[in-house]
């Protein structure tokens, strides 16, 4: 169970490319992070002369190389010791993900070694797991970011039923067009928890949809979203300059909304460990590194007495690293071949009957 | 079936039982033939939804317009509901930009509210998608517009009151004409 010619453990080279970001990690099997390289945040666009596009395959063509190498090098990893390569191959953008799909598919044919295909939302959802150091589940998993909102029942480490999702936006949506409506800088998350600290966040009543509806385990934000832009510019709508607003208003309505979306999120989350009699909530995703989130489910947990495990903030946004969980599945031989695709949305299981 | 219905083209019809106005009856004038659908609530809308996803035919594509909260989501559901897609599916794609869809005919769902520029929409390969057979919808086509097709469906929508919303259809092209034509019909 060592690399060949010495005890070292194990090492898999994770890829990741299922939306803007480009990354790479290199991930023991005893799920120590030797390398997680993520293209935006390594200042990679310097060594191209210019500003990195945020989105387009092209960018990924460009960044894949270069950050796999800075992978292997930051992990003092020759490609002759990975045991194994994984790689996310959905949810994601179609053109994105067959990046490092082709990639990945490259190398498991040139060395000869497996190739393991990740859920990108489930790798979220084992951030938890590799900060928590310990085998965490059966828990109810919650991932919010700006692309995803969704529920699971974690049976296992590679066994997660989708309890329910957005039938709209996302959260982490609301909250960067939220941030737009009041002239707060992108992405949202951030600019409106930080305007939020001095606002009164029983200002505005905005609504809670399904709050109270138990059976339903689905988010709707797009409501919410239109409720804060009625409140801003009336009904109907009338044009405004978010410039012109009053900042302890922008302060008001910004505390308000996060207050409305993370109750909803934090309801969710007790109905969903009280449907299947769960102890443990685990929360990933971008969204899970807001302040105010982490605390109001810190108190629900002491309320409910429930374990919390959050993401640790380093691993809340994209990154290849917790596709470690790329270890569980090769133990369970989910392997694939080389006629592999990708898959852009989110996998339902079909309704009975169909 | 709906290649079939692209050939049994007829005008739009004079008198209808739909809640619609017409914005051109019968000959050519200067200005694109539109319609003008005021709906109060969303069941309103569902019903265009329905009406449009009836009239659509491959390789259109509907460039929607419309402020933060207006319906263009709201809309796409109607429409990829009515052409059998589990509604559940059919979310924001502001933050994957561009969604597919399984329908009677496939779905594309774009969303350009996240892009730079008209560039880095090409980038996703759109051509390919307007060339293929099946329909495509782009939320905040307004920022695109260089880069979609000459001919394509263009929908405004305009919030009205809470729940009031004014849809105006406008054709750009024969292909757009001929929805608009059909639509007319049920």
């Amino acid at each position: 169970m060592t690399t060949a010619g010495s005890n070292l453990p194990r090492r898999l080279l994770a890829i990741e490319t299922s939306c803007d970001e480009t990354a790479a990690a290199v991930v023991d099997e005893n799920l120590r992070v030797l390398s997680n390289v993520v293209a935006s945040q390594t200042g990679l666009h310097k060594r191209f002369g210019g500003v990195v596009p945020e989105v387009a395959s092209r960018a990924h063509v460009d960044h894949i190389l270069p950050v796999i190498e800075q992978a292997l090098s930051e992990a003092g990893t020759r490609l002759d010791d990975l045991a194994a390569v994984a790689v996310v191959t959905h949810p994601g953008l179609v053109g994105s993900l067959l990046v490092g799909l082709t990639a990945a598919k490259t190398l498991a044919l040139l060395l000869d070694k497996p190739l393991i295909p990740v859920n990108h939302i489930e790798a979220h959802l084992f951030a938890c797991r590799m900060h928590a150091e310990r085998d965490v589940f059966p828990a109810i998993g919650l991932v919010v970011s700006g692309g995803h909102c969704n529920l699971y029942d974690c049976q296992g480490g590679r066994a997660y039923e989708l309890l329910g999702s957005t039938i709209d936006d996302a959260v982490g949506e609301a909250f960067d067009k939220v941030a737009s409506m009041l002239g707060l800088s992108y992405p949202g998350g951030p600019s409106i928890q930080k305007s939020a600290e001095s606002g009164n966040r029983k200002r505005f009543k905005f609504p809670r949809s399904f709050e109270r509806d138990r059976d339903r385990l689905e988010f709707s934000f797009s409501g919410l979203k239109t409720s804060v832009l009625y409140e801003i510019a009336g009904k109907p709508p009338r044009d405004y300059d978010p410039k012109t607003l009053d900042p302890q208003y922008v302060a008001d309505i910004a505390a308000s909304f996060q207050e409305a979306a993370i109750d909803v999120l934090v309801t969710k989350s007790r109905q969903a460990l009280a449907a299947r009699g769960r102890s443990t909530l685990c929360v990933g995703g971008g969204v899970a590194a807001n302040a105010r989130l982490r605390e109001r489910l810190a108190a629900a947990a002491r309320d409910d007495r429930f374990e919390l495990i959050l993401a640790p903030m380093a691993m809340c946004t994209d990154n290849a690293a917790m596709s470690a969980i790329a270890w569980e599945l090769l133990a369970a031989g989910q392997t694939a071949g080389l006629d592999v695709d990708v898959t852009s949305g989110l996998v339902r299981r079909k309704p009975a009957g169909k | 079936m709906c290649r079939n219905r692209a050939r049994h083209e007829t005008t739009i019809p004079r008198s209808h039982h739909f809640p619609f106005l017409l914005g051109r009856i019968g000959s050519v004038t200067a200005k694109p033939p539109f319609w003008i659908f005021d709906s109060a609530s969303e069941s309103d809308t569902e019903a265009l939804g329905k009406r449009l996803a009836a009239a659509l035919e491959p390789g259109t594509v509907v460039a929607l317009v419309g402020n933060l909260g207006a319906g263009k989501t709201r809309l796409v559901r109607s429409v990829a509901a009515a052409a059998g897609v589990d509604s559940r599916q059919v979310t924001s794609p502001t933050f994957v930009l561009v969604q597919e869809y399984e329908g009677e005919w496939p779905i594309y769902h774009f969303d350009t509210y996240r892009l730079a520029s008209s560039g880095a929409f090409e980038d996703l390969g759109v051509d390919e998608y307007f060339a293929g057979a099946g329909v495509c919808f782009v939320e905040w086509a307004d920022r695109v517009a260089d880069v979609l097709p000459a001919d394509h469906l263009r929908i405004e929508i305009e919030t009205t009151a809470e729940t009031g919303r004014r849809f105006r259809l406008t054709a750009t092209g024969a292909q757009g004409e001929r929805v608009l034509a059909r639509m007319g019909q049920f």
